[in-house]
Formats: structure tokens, sequence, C-alpha cells
């Protein structure tokens, strides 16, 4: 298990829990960032932060100090 | 980016639910599912914005005119992901959907937008939406584009699967939209009926909806199209470590490039026409004091505010294609680590960017901002950034004053220098003020910067044309009443008591009452009056200036511009830029922060830090000048 924001560009990952405020964390679920739900890290800022997430086809900005409180298990799919 | 000034006025009555009739419709979606664009469509121009009572939220209200139905209402509701509160727009929507928003009737029936590129997502808004049990219309937007990519979807097992009538729409298009004029044409089923004939999740939990959300798409066939090749591409390059920041700064240095190159000769053009046609009716009207009063004192005044239309419309329309093409979410995503090391968030930058063109947008635009300290620290320096208002005295004072001299061969002259400078300013300010906010009175743990990124989109000319028609008509109404008053008021103190000249008229005592103040700064007394009537809008003083140096027979000869070389240093010149380029002076958004902090104390704090600001700026602008240049 690792999180978020561990996982390298073009890596999927299946998110397993989020640990964060309750408000944000419904924010975040209603976002797509529920149980089983495939993230895919498809880009960094060009300043190295925030990283664009890819979930359900929608792209979706985060910080990696928001990031690295969404727990993921990584596909080791290639 | 709208405003709160529609002349349209869109009676809402507040009438019981009669069941089986339609009368007020919400239209209710996700960010991002084309809601706004759908909501222009059926409106047209009939429509107006405001906000609700003792929140910040905009209202978007209009007659379903571009259907044909003008007799109904529709009430745009802000774009939401669930019916949580976690932000001020989904509590609005809520209280609007069950009835208990205050002056806001309750809604007869629900148009659901929901974009059809995403539909497993954007379904799990369905789910709390159909439970409230109002006849709804589900509309699948985007379908055009969803076909063309391969997408595909069963609407009729949709249908059944949500008990709803569903249809297939392209709001940018205008494609599909019968369906919603049957809907509204139906008597309003009996509404119990519904609710039961489907299964609907848990609510409250995003867990639920979700499975729900895709068990439905599965059952109906959902297959949703290949994403969209020309986001990735761009966004490749858009966002690119290097590339991405240097477009990004070309991008806004182009802006204003186009806005002053090609601006300036249509605001000339502009202008000699609205002095022609002045010159004109003052022939018709013959020398006295009728053409004393309504050419020296009020058109004179007015056309010198409203030449700057042109290049105002311009720098909307920029903000315009920015926004509705999506580019402007990159642009907070490449601002975000800058905004982040004064404390704000890359979403602070939206608001900052378009306050280039006017603060009151901006500030409505900082609801975003989710966590409310960001969003009070961000309103509080957006005044800062150089607006649209603060073009008339800068062009004004630089064509006056600066020489038209190159400093990088034909590259930047002087005059483009200067100007440049004062945005600078401006922005440095704003960020300066926002560092010292959110490390004392607003400061706070950092909020999470959560930013969905929309696909790219070719913003489409209906509306953009709508918002520059919105623009348009603010500026001018503004001009037209107070700006006219203001100068009706003027012509006539400085006309009294009668057979007075100037400085022995009211006006002019007053001027010389407070002169004292401003002498160190290197104003005159006219310029006083300047400072005074300009409080209420900045782009006053140009008027002011103009029908007191107009009333003043020494200058009357003179075009304003050596009307003011003729009574101004170079250091009291600069000043009085450097002055406008800090100080508060613009009562709409004075009552804007007002109504969005819904306190008079932020909007009193900002008036006396940026008022102090601006005289100890232009004083200390005087000075050097007065003791390092001459």
């Amino acid at each position: 298990m690792t999180t978020l924001s561990e996982l390298a560009i073009g890596r999927t990952g299946i998110v397993e829990n989020i640990d964060l405020p309750n408000e944000i964390q419904h924010h975040l679920m209603h976002m797509g960032f529920v149980p089983e739900a495939r993230v895919v890290v498809v880009r960094r800022a060009p300043a190295g932060d925030p990283t664009v997430f890819g979930i359900d086809g929608f792209e979706i900005a985060l910080r990696r100090d928001t990031a690295r409180y969404i727990r993921v298990r990584e596909l080791n799919e290639k | 980016m709208s405003d709160c000034c529609g002349t349209e006025t869109i009676e809402i009555r507040a009438e019981p639910r009669v069941p089986g009739k339609i009368r007020t419709v919400a239209l209710v979606g996700p960010p991002n599912s084309g809601k706004s664009t759908l909501f222009n469509r059926l409106t047209g121009l009939r429509q107006k914005v405001a906000n609700y009572p003792g929140v910040t939220v905009e209202q978007h209200v209009g007659k379903l005119a571009g259907i044909g139905r003008s007799d109904l209402i529709l009430i745009d509701l802000p774009g939401i992901y669930s019916l949580d509160s976690y932000s001020e727009d989904a509590r609005v929507a809520v209280d609007v959907l069950h009835g208990q928003m205050p002056g806001t009737p309750a809604p007869d029936a629900v148009l659901l937008v929901l974009d059809s590129l995403h539909l497993r997502r954007q379904l799990m808004l369905a789910a709390p939406v159909l439970s409230l049990g109002l006849p709804t219309l589900v509309l699948l937007n985007m379908s055009d584009l969803m076909e063309a990519r391969g997408g595909e979807v069963d609407t009729l097992a949709l249908a059944q699967e949500l008990g709803v009538p569903v249809a297939k729409i392209s709001a940018s298009r205008g494609t599909g939209l019968d369906a919603i004029t049957h809907f509204l044409n139906r008597k309003a089923e009996p509404v119990a009926a519904v609710s039961t004939r489907i299964e609907l999740p848990v609510m409250g939990n995003a867990r639920s909806y979700r499975q729900w959300a895709t068990g439905i798409s599965t059952r109906t066939k959902y297959k949703a199209p290949l994403s969209s090749e020309w986001t990735q591409r761009l966004d490749r390059l858009l966002l690119h470590r290097i590339a991405g920041p240097l477009i990004f700064l070309a991008v806004v240095f182009a802006v204003f490039q186009v806005v002053f190159t090609i601006g300036q000769p249509l605001s000339d053009g502009f202008g000699a026409i609205l002095n022609r046609a002045g010159d004109l009716i003052g022939l018709l009207i013959g020398h006295n004091w009728v053409e004393s009063l309504l050419i020296d004192g009020v058109w004179r005044g007015v056309a010198s505010v409203l030449v700057f239309l042109p290049q105002i419309l311009l720098l909307f329309l920029f903000i315009g294609v920015l926004e509705d093409s999506g580019y402007l979410a990159r642009a907070a995503l490449i601002a975000d680590r800058m905004m982040r090391s004064i404390g704000l968030n890359g979403k602070a930058f939206i608001p900052l960017l378009s306050a280039y063109a006017c603060a009151v947008p901006a500030i409505m635009a900082t609801r975003t901002i989710e966590n409310k300290r960001d969003r009070f620290a961000t309103i509080l320096v957006t005044p800062f950034m150089t607006c649209s208002a603060r073009l008339p005295i800068y062009m004004l004072m630089i064509a006056a004053f600066i020489p038209n001299k190159p400093v990088i061969g034909d590259l930047l002259g002087l005059r483009a220098l200067v100007m440049v400078s004062l945005y600078l300013l401006g922005f440095l300010a704003a960020l300066g003020t926002a560092r010292l906010l959110k490390s004392s009175i607003l400061k706070a743990s950092s909020a999470p910067f959560i930013l969905e990124l929309p696909q790219y989109r070719m913003p489409t000319l209906r509306s953009l044309g709508l918002r520059l028609y919105d623009r348009g008509r603010v500026f001018t109404k503004q001009a037209g009443t107070v700006i006219l008053c203001v100068m009706i008021g003027l012509w006539f103190l400085s006309h009294v008591p009668f057979h007075s000249t100037l400085p022995e008229s009211v006006i002019g005592r007053v001027g010389q009452w407070i002169e004292p103040v401003i002498r160190p700064l290197g104003f005159n007394w006219k310029i006083g009056i300047g400072l005074l009537t300009s409080v209420v809008a900045r782009e006053v003083i140009v008027g002011t200036l103009g029908t007191l140096y107009g009333a003043d027979p020494a200058t009357q000869s003179l075009g304003l511009q050596a009307a003011l070389r003729h009574d101004l240093t170079l250091g009291g010149a600069m000043a009085l830029v450097v002055f406008f380029a800090f100080a508060m002076q613009c009562t709409s958004t004075l009552a804007i922060v007002r109504r969005e902090t819904n306190s008079w104390k932020w909007p009193a704090l900002q008036f006396t830090y940026m008022g102090i600001l601006a005289y100890l700026a232009a004083l200390a602008t005087n000075q050097i000048i007065l003791h390092f240049i001459h």
C-alpha cells in the first residue's frame, strides 16, 4: 500500500481510503475518489506540484500535501 | 464573469405551488456540464444576474424565451457535485430546490444537465436530485461529441432506470431542445408515483451513489467515449515544464499588447466621433449657458469616459476567450506554486487575472475558493490589480507628460514602459498585501487545492457576444447615470455663485480648502476635486478634469493634455498615476466587497489601507522626482 503522492507519472492506483477532514473527504469522494476507483497519474504542473490525476475520464489537480492522505494500491500493469 | 446589472425586470412571483402546473423550472448540473451554455441558449438576452440574499452565490434567472415559453422562469443553480454542503454553492442549491430560499419561488420542475462524456460520474448527482421528487427531465449534454468519439448510451433504458424522461442534447449547437418543450408542455405528473418506482441509493453516501451510478451505466450499456486527443496534446504543451510557463507569460503579454495597439486607435476614432457629435449639437443649440452646460459640462465629461469602451470590451473579450476555452484552469495550475508562496491558492489567480478587466466580477469569481480566509484575502487584494477604469487616467497622464522615446529599439517605448511599471506596481502591492494578510489577521492552515481541469472547448461566439453585451451595457449605463450626474453637479458647483470666476466658485473654494493636504504630492486644487469625485469611480477623474479645465478661461482654449502640462509638474503627474494605482476609488467594488464578506468592516479596512498606501506612495513619487530628476 502506498499513497497517491508517491505514484510515478503514468502509473495507476486503486483508491483504498482517504484520511482527510470529513468535509474535504466527502468533496473528494463526490469528485470520484471513492474506494475501488482507478486513478491515473497524468502529469505534474510545471513547478512539479500540484499533480493532475485522471479519474473516470476527468482530470483533477491536487497538491502533494492532499494526495499523500489518499491511500492507494498500485496496479502492476504495463 | 458576469455582473449584477441586468436592466430587464424579471418578476418572480412567490405564489404557492399548484400541482400539475409549471411556472418555475430549476436548471441543475455538475460544474463543467455545459449548464451555463444551455441557460444562455434557453433564455437568450432575457436574463438577470443577482445574488441570493445573505450569501455570495450568484443567482441567474431568465425567461425561457429561447424555446418560446416566456411565461416560464428558469433558475440556473450553481454547478454542484452533490447536495452535500461542502460549499456555499451546494447549500444554496439545496435551499432553492427545497423552496427554502427567500425571494425565490420553489421550482415546479427540474432540468438536470449531465455531461454525457463522463456519464458514469455525473450520474452520481442524479440520485440526490431525483430523490427530491420533483418532475425532472434528464438532459445528456454534449451527446454529439460523445457519439462522434464512439460513445453510446441507451436513453430509453436510462429513462426506465431513473423513472424520468431522458433526452440527448447539445447545448452549444442547440440540438435536441424540443425535448424540453415537450417536457414542459406536458402536465407535471403527480410526484409521489415517480419516486416509488425506482430504487435510490442510501442518501448522503458517496460510495453508494457511486455503486448506483456504475450499476445504471452498465445496465444502460453506457460506453464512455474516447478521451479528447486534443486536450491531451494541448496539455502536453501548455503544461510543459518549460514551454508551459513561457506560453503563459506570452499569453498575458499578448493580451495587453493587443488591447493597447488595436484598442488605442479604436478608442481614438470613437473619441473623435463623440467630439464631432458634441460640436454639431453645440452648433444647433447656439452659444449660451445651455450649450455650456450640455456640451462643456456634460457631453465632454461623459465622452471622455465613454471613449474607453472599445479597449475595455477588447480586454473582456480576451478574458472571456481564456475562460471559456478552459485555459484559465491551466493558468491556475501553473500559478499555484507562486500563489502558495504568498499564502494563497492557485484558484485565487483566476479572479486576480480577471481583475485586470474589472474588480467587481473578479470578486464574485472568488467564490470558487472554498476556504473562507483565503477567499477574504483574495477579495481584499483584488482591487490592487490594474482594472480597466484606471486606463483613462493612466493614458491621459502618460500621453501628456511622457515623451514617446524608444527604450529598447522599437520593442519597448518609454510610454509603454511607464504603463507596464504601473501594472507591475499594482500586482506587487497585491502580492505584498496578501502576504501581510495571510501572516496576520487572515492566518490559517493551508486549505487543499482541488481543481477540475475541464476539456478544452472552442469558445462560442454566442457566449462571448453575451459577455460583451453585458459589459458594454454596464459601462455605458454607468457613464449615462453616475458619471452624468457627477458632471452636471460639478458644472453647477463650478458656476455658482453666478458670474464668479472658477477659483471663486463653490468647487474652487472646496478645492482650495483641501489643497494644503495634497500640495506635498504635487497636486493642485483641480486635481484635488478630481480625487474627491473619483471616489465614485476611477474614470470620473478624467471627466472632472475635462469639465474643470474647460470651465477655466485660462485653459479653455487648450486641449486637456496641454492644459495639464501647463498646470502640473512631472512629479505631480506621476504621483497622480501612482495614487490611482493604489487607491480604492470605486463605490461598486466597495459595495460588492460588503456583499461578499457580509460586513462593512472589510470594505472600510480596504478603503483606509489602500488610501493611506496611495497617499504615501504618491508623496514618495513626487519627492523623488522633485529632488533627483529636476
